[in-house]
């Protein structure tokens, strides 16, 4: 592949490309995303590549540059996340748009039969909302899609992420020759400043302000950071932008380079993205050989270089100046600010440090405009967010909505309503440094501001949605369990601060906790917030204040009464087997793994609270459901 | 144990040529240890040392880095990695259930992460970023999704049982 040299060959590229995909009228898209995959979705693809070879010809993209194609063509092509994971494996058949669910290996001679020659959809494989028996045959009519407005996530889903030539026939890197050509690196800065992009790991600072500070520091050297460490439990968008649409990130960080005036920069990944890796570093290799990265990008003479470095897993690592100890080879430590990194970053030089959604968006602003790119979302949060919404939620996946969504469309019309039909109880948002949000505030907007008004924050973007069943203490143990391991030990507040709250949350959650707990509890999260170098540490309490602020009584219920009410304390389980139920049979006696219960067959059989462990291995073997679980 | 290992030369070599490919740079300490570690399942005291020295570094501080990152391991670990995922997703799942069972299964106590034999090795991870799919076990890489503790026992059996399932 000879470089492209101008503006011009790139889009005359995307034109042959694009030319090229239309000779051909059917196209399968077969979905090799993290979660598909797992699924069995590259067995699919392998089905039904032999299901059309039997009638047709199976093309790509390299044969249909070369060649015309008969009309018994198909294109068969793996793609990047669609977000509806829980469905996978995911199958979509262009031009008809039929999404298909489930998909199985078997199903692909009447994929083929049904949808490819004949034209028609196959009934049985599109989606039905749960509890009714509505099909609904294409992508975009299924009520998960209808509220979601995918601009970051445009392409996942809907192309190759390892082929380039497919990103740049959906108008890749046009943003970026649209900058090296009519933009100077001031302009491009004031341009990202007018469209108002906020940082989308969290804390919402403004990225043209931080672009500007870069971009005016003193030094010959300076980098641009991706941070790919999204180390938050329960979410997975910078994952899924990663491996399914590559090609963005990295103009979106060549575009910052030329901005703030750096030549080099580092894509953090977590460990765990092994995917990730692989296509990122795909891209990579793919841009340069196309000119679109490395020595005199599209024939200008601006040049830039990308690595990836691989995170070795610490959640404090996706703390910015941990992140850049980390790419330096050193323990991943934050260290006090400032000096701000866009002062003295990675290797003492000015960084830029965003993270990956952020520069996902940054092509959109240059191709189309700030104002474009402004027109969506709330007068402070413009643009759109991409959540990972999970939990006990019907559906489940990776969406991206305009930002000033509302919380109970989020849940209720994108996810469908409580998983069977429970009380939806609460929503954990923005991970170990979040809240969690109730009933009352589920008309509370996803924005910047009103999160922030409501008590929480946007964090990276995870939802986790808990019902009736969750019990609120043991969900912030949970979190402060996660903390308190990944505190990386350096300040005092944090160290100590975590480790006593998870001492006490654990003593509420085995019945052993007293009230003046609850107090000690707020005391350690608001001096660990005020008192902790960092922000895991400044965050850590949050989870606890928010369930001690909303969920009080519950709190009050396990220290006072020594109950959970939401069951599911292991603890403060108490069985009983009913006499009138009970034949004697003396099965649960047996299976007792502790001899907990005794009887004479035939009699009714009895627990003894001191001895039982509360396993509930009796309820599991009892045919009779004598055995009951009361609170 | 793993001294007849070290004294082959071979295994040396390989570490030589992580270094070289790293050019001894120190910013490249992470990755370089990462490597070692793909050859050698976990990271050697012996190893260790020699990288410090290969890359002019303190062993304090290769220790250091070492011991702060959850992904190595200064213990041998065992040919299968079983990473059950206990983030908040797959915990609202009910992950717990199924890391027991993996314990009782492997007859881990308490602390205890590598079975004798070296057969297996459990790890809990805070999240695997495949949440719509929880509660999630990874088995060397490979993912089970919407995991069951019947499920996850029985290809530990498989595996356990079949040997020709233990190359990858």
């Amino acid at each position: 592949m000879a470089k492209i040299r101008s503006i011009e060959e790139l889009n005359q590229l995307a034109a042959t490309y694009r030319k090229a995909t239309d000779k051909v009228a059917k196209r399968i898209l077969v979905c090799a995303g993290t979660g598909c995959v797992a699924n069995g979705s590259l067995l699919v693809y392998d089905a039904l590549k032999k299901a059309v070879e039997k009638s047709g010809v199976v093309v790509d993209l390299d044969f249909l540059l070369e060649n015309e194609v008969q009309s018994n063509a198909t294109q068969l092509d793996k793609s990047g996340c669609r977000g509806f994971c829980q469905l996978g494996p995911l199958v979509l058949v262009e031009p008809h748009d039929f999404m298909y669910v489930h998909v199985r290996p078997e199903d692909a001679e009447e994929i083929i039969q049904e949808t490819i020659i004949g034209g028609r959809c196959v009934d049985r494989l599109t989606y039905t909302t749960p509890g009714s028996e509505k099909h609904f045959d294409r992508e975009e009519d299924i009520p998960f899609y209808q509220k979601q407005h995918r601009q970051t996530l445009s392409n996942c889903g809907h192309m190759n992420p390892e082929d380039i030539r497919e990103y740049i026939a959906r108008d890749g890197y046009k943003g970026l020759a649209r900058t090296l050509t009519e933009f100077k690196p001031e302009q491009t800065v004031e341009e990202v400043l007018a469209s108002g992009l906020r940082g989308l790991g969290g804390a919402g600072f403004p990225a043209g302000r931080k672009w500007q500070a870069v971009r005016d520091a003193a030094g010959q050297t300076k980098y641009v950071v991706c941070n790919g460490d999204e180390g938050d439990p329960g979410a997975f968008m910078d994952r899924s932008i990663m491996e399914g649409d590559p090609h963005k990130v990295l103009e979106g960080m060549t575009i910052a380079g030329y901005a703030v005036g750096a030549t080099e920069g580092y894509i953090y990944v977590r460990a765990e993205y092994p995917l990730a890796v692989e296509r990122l570093s795909k891209a990579i290799q793919e841009a340069e050989e196309f000119g679109l990265l490395g020595e005199n990008i599209l024939g200008t003479d601006f040049s830039f270089q990308l690595h990836i470095n691989q995170g070795a897993g610490a959640f404090v690592c996706g703390e910015s100046s941990a992140l850049v100890a980390s790419i330096e080879g050193k323990r991943g430590m934050p260290v006090p600010r400032p000096p701000r990194l866009a002062q003295r970053g990675l290797f003492g030089c000015p960084t830029l440090l965003n993270n990956v959604e952020t520069f996902a968006n940054v092509p959109f602003i240059m191709r189309k405009g700030a104002k474009a790119f402004s027109c969506i979302g709330t007068p402070t949060s413009h643009g759109t967010k991409a959540f990972a919404l999970t939990g006990n939620v019907k559906n489940t996946g990776l969406i991206e909505v305009p930002m000033g969504t509302t919380l109970r469309e989020v849940i209720f019309d994108i996810g469908g309503g409580i998983k069977d039909d429970r009380e939806f109880k609460a929503v954990q948002i923005g991970g170990p440094s979040g809240a969690c949000l109730t009933k009352e505030h589920l008309d509370v907007t996803l924005d910047f501001d009103s999160l922030k008004r409501a008590g929480a924050m946007m964090g990276s973007g995870g939802l986790v949605v808990m019902d009736e069943r969750t019990c609120m203490v043991e969900v912030a143990r949970f979190f402060m369990d996660f903390t308190q391991r990944e505190s990386c030990g350096k300040c005092i507040p944090c160290r100590e601060g975590t480790s006593r709250m998870l001492e006490i949350l654990e003593r509420i959650v085995a019945g052993e906790g007293t009230e003046d707990d609850l107090n000690t509890l707020e005391e350690i999260a608001y001096m660990v917030h005020d008192m902790s170098l960092c922000g895991l540490g400044q965050t850590a309490g949050n989870p606890v204040l928010s369930t001690l602020k909303h969920f009080r009584d519950e709190y009050l219920a396990h220290v006072r009464d020594k109950r959970c009410p939401a069951g599911a304390c292991r603890a403060m389980r108490h069985f009983e087997i009913d006499p009138e139920t009970c034949r004697g049979c003396g099965r649960c006696a047996r299976n007792c793994p502790v001899d907990a219960i005794s009887g004479e067959i035939k009699q009714p059989f009895i627990i003894d609270p001191d001895k039982c462990i509360r396993c509930g291995a009796c309820v599991e073997q009892c045919a009779f459901q004598a055995i009951r679980e009361v609170n | 144990m793993a001294n007849a290992e070290l004294s082959c030369g071979r295994r040396f070599l390989s570490v030589n040529e992580i270094l070289e490919r790293h050019q001894h740079r120190p910013e490249r300490l992470v990755a370089v240890l990462q490597e070692v570690q793909e050859v050698y399942r976990y990271l050697p005291e012996e190893v260790l040392q020699y990288v410090a020295t290969g890359m002019g570094l303190s062993p304090a501080k290769v220790f250091g880095v070492a011991t702060f990152y959850e992904n190595f391991s200064l213990e041998p670990k065992g040919k299968f990695v079983i990473r059950c995922c206990d983030g908040t997703a797959c915990h609202v799942h009910s992950s717990e259930a199924i890391l027991t069972a993996i314990r009782e299964r492997l007859g881990l106590a308490e602390g205890q992460t590598t079975t004798p034999d070296l057969m297996f090795t459990l790890e809990t991870v805070a999240c695997l970023g495949a949440c719509a799919l929880a509660p999630v076990v990874t088995i060397n890489g490979e993912v089970y999704g919407e995991a069951t503790p019947d499920e996850i026992v029985a290809i530990i059996d498989q595996l356990a049982g079949g040997k020709e399932h233990g190359e990858n």
